[in-house]
């Protein structure tokens, strides 16, 4: 049964009053944008232009590599001035569309293909969502299409929407919750027309009561098939896992998928997306994004145009407060990465950029385990982090993976807790992506 | 020529600067980081066992804190001149081996020779904790090692109790020859015994302190003095006094049962990781206790926490090893 919450977890600083209750602000790009050609799990998209071409905003610049894979639209119109590899937020470099934005904001005529909700089947619903280029908005972008193809539809019984917004600073999703209701619970109206069987739930935590009630209203009104559950306000409660067990009670583990436990989990942003694709006809081209952090002179809520610049956004924002910041995370502070230079380019999964005056990492120097068992008690995934971080460092694979390292969802508890502040998540981690990328071979 | 390529040397010097303008620092995440510290922890159990600290210098006068400062100084110093020697990392600035000094000298009789309480300090400290690593790497807790290794050494001084200034047997020692004695006394620590054990009362101020600041886990405590309770009532049934609450409660305010529960049994570094490890951790120090002052025995020593809670640190390894937590989701089966 539903517990709506878990088992560990933390309560770090939550920040977001710094930009809860600031309207959206629509923020249009002034210099060039650029578009990763891989900005979702799968395989990069394949250009559609070439240097010189002239593109229209909701123009498809790219097309999806395969099915896992997504088409990417223009979010300007203007000039293609090359496709060369850009520094994108994960700290590689990868191909990218540039466009010289000449500012007119032309589009394409996005309603020539729309259908009534109501004529359309499964399949022309889901080509619409595929044709929007949409992928999950939380940060892992994986297709959208794609999660809402299981192997076995039938055994989907739930569809769960994110709204927990765990991560410290992060109020892109509340905002949306606040502003366009009837659009979240929309996309989830459509996702659920995909699951007749399934019930649609948005999972809130109860630091947002506003939201809760206003979709609970709303949910009330209009939709049968949709419930607002209240979460317990706790870090990491949007872990897809952990999620799925506070509103079913039901657990995966990390060989498995969600649609194992017959749910669906989706991103507010994403419910938003699919609505705009399926009713309006509209690609996405945009996102919201929070700028904030102790370092911001004016903390916001964007609608930004995918494609523009972190440098843009932050200048808008008002720029920086005393001089450079310590750290510039694009995300939030506890799954986040931190980024060396600001000219990188927003994408379908950013959802926040934190700028912090001070590191407190690199204020601690990390000690030896003292045991504490600190760790331990909030790990979600009940594993033990100060033992898996121990036979990493001794390179101790096999013993790793057989004291289930790799159930461990990185969603950073164990370092924020640690005493001795030992860097127990990023050893972990590192030893993780080890035994992933030799899996693989 | 010339000129060209210093320009150009000079240009590049000047990308350089920008480059190293732009780029900062970064890290893997999480990015922020809890207000706790190893320092923080310590400086609490510190705070936690003022109350028994002042318990133990108002009943025993001087001498009592003469002992403590010794103690804790010896340990500092200890540590402080290792590390120096070996050329690691000063650990002083955490507390620990203050810990460890305050800690032994709760657990000395009063009266200990001077040169006995400085030779235990350094056993704790270079002996127990720093041969083995340093802080977080003893397998036993420094403080209970070095209290065994004088017992050991010095049987006849660690065993000479008084109270006000006369030379007396402690509670416990009377109970096993079948004396009798007042609990009320044993509760506020107005009796023979060491330094730091004799207030039940105090230790418990400190106790609630650290569950309060959540910086012991209740579950040893109350798993130990559980178990321990428990063997004690069906004793007292078996031995034909009855369910007899005046001899439990005795029992438990008696010698460094309660001190060793709160302050020594809870050692993050020598207690299991597990929360069930500590469970069974605290269960099996409860029943070693009992064992060990095995009160139907009026040979033997009355007292049996510290050796108790040695045994129990060397068999953790093996009890975190059956006791790692089953992982989320570990053998879940696929909704159909």
């Amino acid at each position: 049964m539903a517990r709506m919450t878990f088992r560990g977890g933390i309560h770090p600083y939550e920040g977001k009053e710094l930009t809860e209750d600031k309207p959206i602000l629509d923020y249009l790009p002034k210099g060039d944008v650029v578009f990763p050609l891989s900005q979702h799990i799968g395989a990069p998209a394949k250009p559609l232009v070439k240097k010189g071409d002239s593109v229209l905003v909701g123009q498809r610049i790219a097309e999806a590599g395969g099915f896992v894979s997504a088409h990417i639209h223009s979010s300007v119109s203007g000039k293609v001035k090359c496709i060369e590899s850009r520094m994108t937020a994960g700290g590689t470099k990868v191909e990218s569309i540039v466009i010289e934005n000449d500012g007119e904001y032309q589009t394409i005529d996005f309603k020539e293909h729309v259908k009534p909700l109501d004529e359309m089947s499964r399949d022309e619903i889901l080509a619409a969502i595929q044709d929007a280029g949409i992928v999950g908005m939380g940060g892992a972008g994986f297709p959208t299409h794609v999660k809402l193809s299981p192997k076995n539809p039938d055994s989907i019984d739930h569809i769960i929407v994110n709204g927990s917004e765990c991560e410290p600073y992060l109020t892109s999703d509340y905002r949306r919750m606040m502003e366009e209701p009837d659009k979240v619970l929309g996309g989830l109206a459509i996702v659920l027309k995909l699951f007749p069987q399934a019930k649609g739930i948005v999972a809130i935590e109860d630091n947002k009561p506003k939201a809760i009630k206003l979709l609970r209203e709303k949910a009330a009104s209009s939709y049968t098939n949709i419930t607002v559950n209240k979460m317990k306000t706790k870090y990491p409660e949007g872990a897809e896992r952990q999620l799925i067990y506070a509103n079913t009670g039901r657990y995966i583990n990390s060989s498995m998928l969600p649609a194992d436990a017959g749910c669906i989990v989706h991103n507010i942003d994403t419910m938003v997306a699919i609505y705009d694709a399926v009713v309006e006809g509209i690609p996405l081209f945009t996102r919201i994004v929070t700028v904030t952090g102790d370092a911001i002179v004016n903390p916001q809520n964007y609608r930004v145009r995918l494609g523009t610049s972190f440098q843009e956004l932050i200048e808008e924002a008002g720029g920086y407060k005393n001089g450079e910041p310590a750290k510039i995370i694009a995300g939030g502070p506890m799954m986040g990465k931190a980024i060396f230079t600001t000219d990188i380019p927003l994408v379908k999964g950013s959802s926040a950029i934190l700028c912090m005056q001070e590191d407190e990492v690199a204020a601690c120097e990390p000690g030896n385990c003292i045991r504490c068992g600190r760790c331990v008690s909030v790990c979600p995934g009940r594993v033990v982090p100060a033992k898996l971080a121990d036979l990493a460092e001794r390179g101790k694979i096999d013993e790793f993976v057989a004291n289930d390292g790799m159930e461990c969802c990185e969603c950073g508890c164990c370092s924020y807790v640690c005493p001795a502040k030992r860097h127990l998540t990023q050893t972990i981690s590192a030893t993780r992506k080890a035994v992933l990328a030799s899996r693989k071979k | 020529m010339d000129t060209g390529k210093e320009q150009s040397s000079s240009a590049l010097n000047e990308n350089k600067k920008e480059n190293e303008k732009l780029i900062r620092k970064i890290s893997s995440s999480p990015h922020v980081r809890s207000e706790d510290s190893t320092a923080g922890i310590m400086l609490d159990v510190i705070i936690g066992l003022l109350p028994a600290s002042i318990m133990g210098v108002y009943n025993f006068g001087l001498p009592a804190f003469i002992r403590i400062l010794i103690c804790i100084a010896c340990c500092a110093a200890s540590e402080w001149i290792f590390e120096l020697i070996t050329k690691r990392r000063i650990t002083v600035g955490d507390f620990s081996a203050v810990v460890t000094g305050l800690l032994l000298a709760l657990n000395l009789p009063p009266t200990l020779p001077w040169w006995q309480a400085v030779l235990g300090s350094i056993f704790a400290i270079i002996i127990v904790k720093q041969l083995f690593g340093g802080i977080g790497q003893n397998f036993m807790n420094p403080a209970l090692g070095a209290r065994c290794f004088l017992l050991l050494s010095f049987a006849q001084t660690m065993t000479h109790f008084t109270y006000d200034a006369v030379t007396t047997a402690t509670p416990l020692a009377l109970m096993k020859a079948g004396e009798p004695v007042n609990v009320l006394q044993m509760f506020l620590g107005s009796t023979a015994g060491t330094i730091g054990e004799t207030s039940t009362a105090a230790i418990l101020i400190g106790a609630a302190y650290l569950l309060i600041k959540r910086v012991i886990d209740i579950r040893i405590p109350a798993a130990y003095l559980g178990t321990f309770s428990i063997c004690i009532l069906i004793y007292a049934l078996a031995s034909g006094r009855g369910f007899d609450l005046m001899y439990l409660a005795a029992h438990l305010c008696g010698g460094g049962l309660m001190l060793g529960a709160v302050f020594m049994a809870t050692d993050y570094v020598t207690s299991p990781i597990t929360p069930v490890g500590r469970l069974i951790y605290g269960a099996l120090i409860g029943i070693l206790t009992f064992v060990l002052r095995s009160p139907w025995n009026p040979t033997t020593s009355a007292e049996g926490v510290s050796y108790s809670i040695i045994i129990a640190n060397l068999l953790v390894p093996i009890i975190e090893r059956f006791t790692m937590p089953r992982s989320f989701g570990k053998g879940a089966v696929k909704h159909e």
